[in-house]
């Protein structure tokens, strides 16, 4: 068999734990193949080794059947093999140009800037990304920064490239953008392998498919006919079945509502009820103003002008202090950015909007807290050491459970969570959605602001966003194709 | 939506930030003019060249090192220490030296070596054993200029070998050594860090570390030779500023460092790394030389002088603010 890329037998070791164990992967010529694995499974460690920026403990990779060159060897590496990784390796204050030719600006001697700037202009028509060279790398958006590390990657003359979770920053349109220039490379003959949380994306660009799981390789299908389900449970090693959303019946009692709320350039004269025992969601491409909003109702934003109202009672705008007072809990868009403090334990993390409960005059009570954190823990299902384990530690899934925890801790009656599944597993999302939908039985109010229309389909009911404004307030049993058309502003 | 195309005006502008004190240098000038007759002579503005020949060196040397994302503070220790030292290696023992008699010739290149030898230390410990690059300095500010202390036992070292006295007293083509030197090592790092790619990797790994190995940028090699060239420049600076005062004294470098700083940021170097120049850099020090210099014609207290100083400082940081736009860490 004719592979373009080969890993057999890898083994990896990092001190006590197998990174990977006599794993592997092969790669025909000129296909897009998709890695998928929970986290952990060793799609990174792959990654490292195939990258050449890791030996192998035992194992072999092959490029096109020949031996992969010395490690030391940079330049041999990356004309074989091309990666985006999952970590912009953009440095924000040099140019477009310069970040395009990092470190081989010239071959020797003073660098000729004005032949750099003709060299990079030309790569980004080759590759059709419209940015100026000239520009520095930081004035560029999420997208625009992809293309320029896709063009730098492909400019080494690589055959073959690894996209590393490419989609989980993009939006809709920036992600389809995306798909279509991979389409097209991949006429041109190039191999890719994709790595991708996202199920639906390995079924819509990629031919094969293979499945780590706790270090091993678990199997390499072709995506055309492998059903769902079996997928799935080949990363978790067990029959899941989908999410099955939970029937209920919303309560009477308003618990968050927002009146004639604005913000200039965010969103204008927004109108939402949430009673309990509802889950509502908010839909919409980046530019929609979903997360402005969201924002706005747990305080995080002040509005130009409107009212929130969180439990019957009416909050002052911009306090986040005054909406956790009246009863409201919530997940932010960023964990690592709002979500939790690294280097404090998971019992400190959960509990910091509790404190003034946990002991008296200011004083917290490191055993009632370390109770509280042990039922959390054990409610959410949180993999960890203990609670006194710093949240830094975690992985990802697990880092956003206890900023869940934080959410939930003190029985919100009004709960707002901001891409609840952002780079997480999919036994983690399960969790997480399932956290959500038990505090609405328990009386909550729920909104979910997502990207995510798996998401979306634990809401009673959808409001979908364009532009600043509610267009559409979707009921469940909606299709995909139905809320997407709306939220591009194609159907109303 | 995203756009597609960049804004062109700021990125315009963005070429310019390293010249943003250049019309300050102007209006000091002007200002200058009007407020002594004196001020814009030729004599004086020399003084005012040669004064910050030795201290601008030390600002070359950090800026480097702050824009590869580090930082050093122990480099006014190394300007008392590193020629205090090297000239006790060669004096006899009645002019307060080890009595070792080693050549007088050698006292420079052993004053550059032991520079050398602590910019490696810093970046053994920075580099190599991984420890914050603040509190190793701070810690070696204070080691450095006990090592000073020690042998000298705090005193003043008067006789010193002709050798280390030229280089600061010596003029060239009607201008002080000092100056040319320190002129000819500006060009060097302005053209070193903008057109060279040993220059250029610097800024990469400031800016992001990890992507500049990941582009094949050796990484400790680099920031290792930043910290020993920057201990080898404060070293220089020391034999200038021993040959312009004809002694070295127990405090020789002492409270530099924050001048230095001072310059290097309201020069537009970045304390978080990978952004500024070393021409910014320099107008930094011209600017801080030329307000003293005002300050002492105009025989204002150098008891009040500091006030003015930081002063400029927080004035400059706001005016990046505002034009930056960004909020600084």
């Amino acid at each position: 068999m004719n592979y373009h890329v080969e890993a057999r037998n890898i083994v990896k070791r990092f001190g006590p734990t197998v990174a990977l164990n006599g794993a592997g992967i092969a790669i025909a010529e000129g296909e897009t193949h998709a890695l998928v694995g929970r986290n952990g499974a060793g799609k990174s460690t792959l990654v490292s080794i195939l990258t050449g920026l890791q030996r192998p403990d035992e194992g072999e990779v092959r490029f096109a059947g020949e031996q992969a060159p010395a490690l030391a060897d940079r330049d041999a590496w990356r004309r074989r093999v091309a990666c985006v990784y999952q970590k912009s390796t953009i440095i924000p204050a040099l140019t477009v140009a310069e970040n395009l030719f990092l470190n081989r600006q010239t071959d020797r001697g003073m660098i000729n800037w004005r032949e750099l700037r003709s060299r990079a202009r030309e790569l980004l028509a080759t590759y059709e990304v419209d940015v100026d060279a000239d520009t520095p790398a930081g004035d560029l958006g999420v997208e625009q920064r992809q293309l320029v590390e896709i063009a730098r990657a492909l400019s080494f003359g690589a055959r073959f490239i690894i996209l590393d979770e490419p989609t989980a920053r993009l939006d809709g349109p920036a992600i389809d953008r995306l798909f279509t220039r991979m389409r097209a490379l991949r006429e041109q003959g190039v191999t890719m392998m994709y790595i991708s949380h996202h199920l639906d994306e390995v079924y819509e660009i990629c031919q094969s498919v293979t499945v780590f799981r706790d270090a091993r390789h678990i199997v390499t299908r072709p995506v055309a006919g492998l059903p769902h389900d079996e997928l799935v449970s080949a990363m978790t090693g067990e029959a899941t079945l989908a999410y099955e959303p939970r029937a209920r019946t919303a309560g009477e009692r308003v618990v968050l509502a927002g009146a004639n709320l604005s913000l200039a350039g965010r969103y204008h004269d927004v109108d939402l009820a949430v009673r309990s025992g509802e889950v509502v969601g908010l839909a919409g491409s980046a530019s929609s103003g979903k997360v402005g909003l969201a924002e706005t109702l747990v305080g995080l934003r002040r509005p130009d002008s409107g009212t929130v109202t969180v439990n019957g009672t009416q909050v002052k705008p911009g306090d986040v202090p005054a909406a956790l007072r009246a009863g409201l809990g919530f997940v932010p868009e960023d964990r690592h950015h709002e979500g939790f403090v690294p280097l404090l334990s998971v019992a400190e993390n959960a509990t910091i909007p509790i404190a003034r409960k946990l002991g008296r005059f200011g004083v917290v009570s490191p055993a009632r807290r370390r109770a509280k954190a042990r039922q959390l823990i054990e409610d959410l299902q949180i993999k960890t050491e203990g609670p006194e384990q710093p949240v830094g530690d975690l992985s990802g899934g697990n880092a956003q459970k206890v900023v869940f925890a934080r959410a939930l801790v003190d029985d919100p009656s009004a709960l707002v969570v901001i891409n609840p599944t952002a780079g997480v597993d999919v036994k983690a999302k399960q969790a997480l959605l399932g956290a959500v939908e038990d505090a609405v039985e328990r009386g909550a109010g729920a909104v979910v602001v997502s990207d995510e229309l798996d998401d979306l389909r634990i809401c009673d009911r959808v409001l979908v966003m364009f532009h600043g404004r509610v267009v559409k307030d979707v009921p469940r049993g909606w299709t995909d194709h139905e809320l997407v058309a709306v939220m591009e502003g194609i159907e109303q | 939506m995203t756009t597609l195309t960049a804004p062109t005006p700021r990125v315009r502008l963005a070429r310019f930030r390293d010249l943003t004190l250049v019309p300050v240098i102007l209006l000091l000038l002007v200002v200058g003019a009007f407020l002594d007759p004196t001020f814009l002579t030729t004599g004086n503005l020399t003084n005012v060249l040669q004064q910050q020949a030795a201290i601008s060196l030390v600002v070359l040397a950090e800026a480097m090192i702050l824009i590869s994302g580090k930082f050093d503070l122990s480099l006014e220790s190394t300007v008392g220490m590193a020629p205090a030292i090297a000239v006790m290696l060669v004096v006899p023992a009645s002019a307060g030296g080890f009595g070792l008699g080693l050549p007088g010739m050698l006292v420079i290149p052993l004053c550059l070596l032991v520079g050398a030898a602590i910019g490696a230390f810093n970046g053994f410990l920075i580099i190599k054993f991984q420890l914050s690059a603040f509190i190793v300095t701070l810690a070696m500010l204070i080691i450095v200029h006990g090592l000073q202390l020690g042998p000298t036992e705090g005193k003043t070292l008067f006789q010193l070998p002709d050798s280390i006295l030229y280089l600061g007293s010596a003029i060239w083509l009607g201008l002080p050594a000092s100056i040319w030197i320190a002129a000819v090592l500006f060009a060097a790092g302005i053209a070193g860090l903008a057109y060279f790619r040993v220059g250029r990797s610097l800024y990469a790994i400031g800016g992001n570390a990890d992507a500049a190995r990941a582009a094949g940028i050796r990484v400790d090699r680099v920031l290792w030779g930043v910290f020993i060239l920057g201990g080898m420049l404060a070293a220089l600076a020391g034999i200038l500023e021993t040959g312009r005062l004809g002694a070295i004294g127990s405090n020789q470098g002492v409270g530099w460092i924050f001048m230095v700083f001072a310059a290097a940021v309201i020069g537009g170097v970045s304390m978080d790394g990978g952004k500024g120049t070393i021409l910014g850099a320099l107008t930094g020090v011209l600017v801080i030389g030329l307000v003293q210099n005002l300050l002492t014609l105009k025989g204002v207290s150098g008891f009040w002088q500091p006030v003015v100083y930081g002063a400029i400082i927080l004035v400059a940081l706001m005016i990046s603010r505002i034009a930056g736009g960004k909020a600084q860490d």
